[in-house]
């Protein structure tokens, strides 16, 4: 217990004393895992709804392929891109190994699939009930996808959501892909990581707590905008 | 609302591109997290204006990063592995940096008795007979290949009991200390992460001195014939620094608890 | 091509589940200007009629042709609506629901807004403009899925018991709009198991009963003495079962 108590004393200490070091790893995670999450919610999003309405030979497969994706390992991420932007590799020489920008790739590839995923099924859940009519208004396919996206905006948005918090919250691809150097590629998990490995283990803890605590404070403003923005449910 | 939302997250995409002048150097874990790189790097990038990037990863891997170009330069502490490397042809200008030395920690009680112990063999025996635990790096790393070499010298394979008395991690030095503290058993580690070690709880110093325990580190340059990328003339600034008399005084001016744990080449 | 895409011919329409036949043999012309009403009991294959004529299920056999014959099926799409017996309301206010109708007929968004305006006023929906369409109560969702068929001027209407879940001042408004859209020019095909209902409505009856077309006659000459036995007795107020082992 006095771990815990010492460790929450550290979160507490870095936060207040808005120690530099910390708000620049801070700064870098959000600004990985929030451009990961926004490329994998463009992709994502409309590919999902695009599976709903589309039928082609081979959808059932796809659909299981990109369910399995959901859970792949982000160490194999990591070195898959790795392989791939290392030098020795098909992408070397645009030279991206070991920068923000390559760890922003390996979460993008790592969360796509869960976004797809819940989007698929989100939007399946809706063109069973809508198809009928939308066929009858002759609405073509990427209309089609559009309203489904609007219409489901509430679940897709926590589908976003889970996304960031896979992104935000795994060591594995950005370590190997980022190189966690030090102001560099070095984010929050990663440093936890490094901190651990060095038997500093309050310090570790400290930042996992304040690392929780940022995700509880974007699900929070996530949270409050929606409910703002939602029309009065006038209380009929 | 909903477009400044937007534009905001097209802001985070851009990198902060800053043209600096930088090399990448791939070293170990154990050097990294002693903090000699925090020591000296800065004043490298003072008197030259590079900066050095460091991917801390085991020297197995650090080695193979220089082999497929990913990085510069390589500085690792594994004499036969660093010149298999030279030889063949991935790395060239290989110089002798620096030294430090490894040391056996283990439970304060040491109930093998190594206490006050010089010899690593003889030391490496008694742990084998009281068949208490032993925790190696098991990650091919360059602690790891001397400690491979020590239990051959006291003619003990101890591969023998692995998962029994020897457990091997797989993972670094800290992740392995952390393993024996947990467990109150005894390890090899070089003297700089011991000192840097926060979770020492439990574990002590039980035999050092040994001259076969010195742990000489090289560094090369990755072969800029072979990966036109590698940025030779900076690298080459690099290590013509650590050699001369300001890098080796940085080297040396490196303490931890006031104490010296790296010990420039002569 | 602006050409009307009526009349529409149906000829041996025929709707196969399994060894099922849900519709058997249809064979029957609508015409412009009249009001159809397909009556029949539960079960007796009107939805599905609607349907394949709407274009969301195909055949199993028979055909099913509008105008001349060479009408491509973007243009029918264009000229055809429907309003479902529940109505399918979007996440989205009541005035953006009929907006999206415009939006999926290509209309730009600045003409949009007046329109939407003269469609929530002809049904009564000015007040409920910007509540979210999901709430509205189910006689008002209906009319709103009215006023979004209606925005789009379609040549034919089809609507599938519309009034099944209404309660009589409901049924009584959309009813009301039916006629204004009846008089605006569109043709009616509706579909109801409710004679009062038909008996205000049509001016043509189809009774389909069992899958079969039994009866198509004018209104008049139906309710004053239909020819079919089936219809005799449905008219009469006997209940007929849908019996599955004879389908």
């Amino acid at each position: 217990m006095t771990d815990l108590w010492q460790a929450l004393s550290v979160a507490l200490s870095l936060v207040a004393g808005l120690d530099r070091e910390l708000m620049e790893i801070v700064g870098l995670s959000l600004r990985v895992s929030l451009t990961a999450v926004a490329a994998a919610a463009l992709i994502g999003l409309p590919l999902g709804a695009a599976l709903t309405v589309t039928r082609f030979p081979g959808r059932g497969f796809c659909i299981v392929a990109l369910n399995s994706l959901m859970g792949l390992p982000p160490v194999v991420v990591g070195l898959i891109v790795y392989l791939m932007l290392s030098r020795a590799g098909p992408l070397g020489v645009f030279g991206l190994l070991f920068t923000p920008t390559a760890m922003i790739i390996a979460q993008t590839v790592l969360i796509t699939p869960i976004i797809a995923s819940l989007s698929r099924q989100i939007s399946d859940d809706l063109w069973t009930e809508y198809r009928e009519q939308l066929r009858s208004l002759g609405v073509e396919r990427r209309r089609a996808i559009a309203t489904l996206l609007w219409d489901g905006r509430a679940g897709l948005l926590t589908a976003v959501l889970a996304g960031f918090g896979r992104a935000s919250a795994e060591v594995g691809a950005v370590m190997i892909v980022g190189g966690n150097i030090d102001h560099v590629t070095r984010v929050m998990t990663t440093t936890i990581a490094m901190e651990t490995g060095k038997g500093n283990l309050a310090l570790a803890l400290g930042l996992g707590i304040v690392l929780i605590a940022i995700s509880l404070i974007i699900n929070g403003l996530t949270f409050g905008l929606g409910a703002a923005t939602r029309p009065e449910r006038a209380a009929l | 609302m909903r477009k400044f939302f937007f534009l905001g997250l097209c802001f985070l995409a851009f990198p902060a591109t800053a043209e600096d002048r930088f090399i990448t150097l791939a070293s170990t874990t154990s050097t990294e997290n002693s903090g000699l790189f925090a020591h000296i790097l800065p004043r490298f990038t003072e008197q030259s204006g590079v900066s050095v990037r460091v991917i801390a990863v085991g020297t197995g891997a650090a080695l193979r990063l220089g082999a497929r170009g990913d990085v510069d330069a390589v500085l690792v502490h594994a004499r036969p592995a660093e010149l298999d490397f030279v030889a063949a042809g991935h790395g060239v200008a290989r110089r002798e940096v620096m030294h430090n030395d490894f040391i056996v920690i283990g439970p304060i009680s040491d109930p093998a008795g190594l206490r006050g112990g010089r010899d690593i063999a003889i030391a490496l025996r008694k742990i084998e007979a009281a068949r208490l635990g032993f925790i190696s790096r098991g990650d091919d790393s360059g602690t790891h290949k001397a400690e491979r070499r020590y239990w051959k010298s006291a003619d003990i394979d101890p591969g023998q009991g692995s998962g029994k008395w020897y457990l091997e991690t797989g993972a670094g030095m800290g992740a392995t200390l952390n393993v024996a503290a947990a467990k109150s058993a005894y390890a090899l580690t070089d003297r700089a992460t011991w000192l840097a070690f926060g979770n020492r709880s439990g574990l002590a110093i039980l035999a050092e001195g040994d001259p076969r325990l010195r742990n000489p580190y090289g560094v090369i340059m990755v072969n800029p014939t072979k990966h036109r990328h590698v940025k030779h003339d900076l690298a080459r600034k690099f290590i013509d620094w650590l050699v001369s008399r300001t890098g080796k005084s940085a080297i040396a001016s490196f303490r931890i608890d006031g104490r010296r744990v790296f010990f420039p080449a002569p | 091509m602006t050409g009307s895409i009526l009349p529409l011919r149906v000829d041996g329409l025929t709707l196969l589940a399994g060894n099922r036949r849900l519709l058997d043999n249809l064979t029957f012309e609508l015409a412009a200007g009249k009001r159809s009403v397909i009556l029949g009991p539960n079960g007796a294959g009107k939805s599905l009629m609607l349907r394949l004529c709407h274009g969301l299920i195909t055949p199993s056999a028979g055909s099913i042709v509008w105008g001349g014959g060479d009408i491509p099926a973007a243009h029918l799409v264009q000229c055809q609506a429907m309003v479902f017996q529940k109505p399918v309301m979007l996440r989205r206010s009541t005035a953006a629901n009929i907006s999206h109708a415009l939006a999926c007929r290509g209309v730009k968004r600045r003409e949009r807004a007046s329109r939407v305006d003269e469609a929530l006023s002809r049904t009564g929906l000015e007040t409920l403009a910007r509540v979210p369409a999901r709430v509205l109560s189910a006689g008002e969702q209906q009319r709103l899925a009215l006023a979004r068929a209606w925005i789009i001027r379609p040549e034919v209407l089809f609507l599938d018991e519309p009034t099944a879940s209404l309660d009589p001042a409901a049924s009584r408004d959309v009813e009301d709009i039916i006629h204004a859209i009846h008089d605006a020019g569109t043709k009616i095909v509706l579909t109801t198991q409710d004679l009062g209902q038909a008996r205000r409505i049509a001016d043509e009856i189809l009774f389909l009963h069992r899958g079969r077309l039994v009866e198509h006659a004018p209104a008049e000459e139906f309710f004053n003495g239909p020819t079919a036995p089936e219809a005799h007795t449905f008219l009469s107020g006997e209940l007929i079962a849908l019996d599955q082992n004879h389908a």
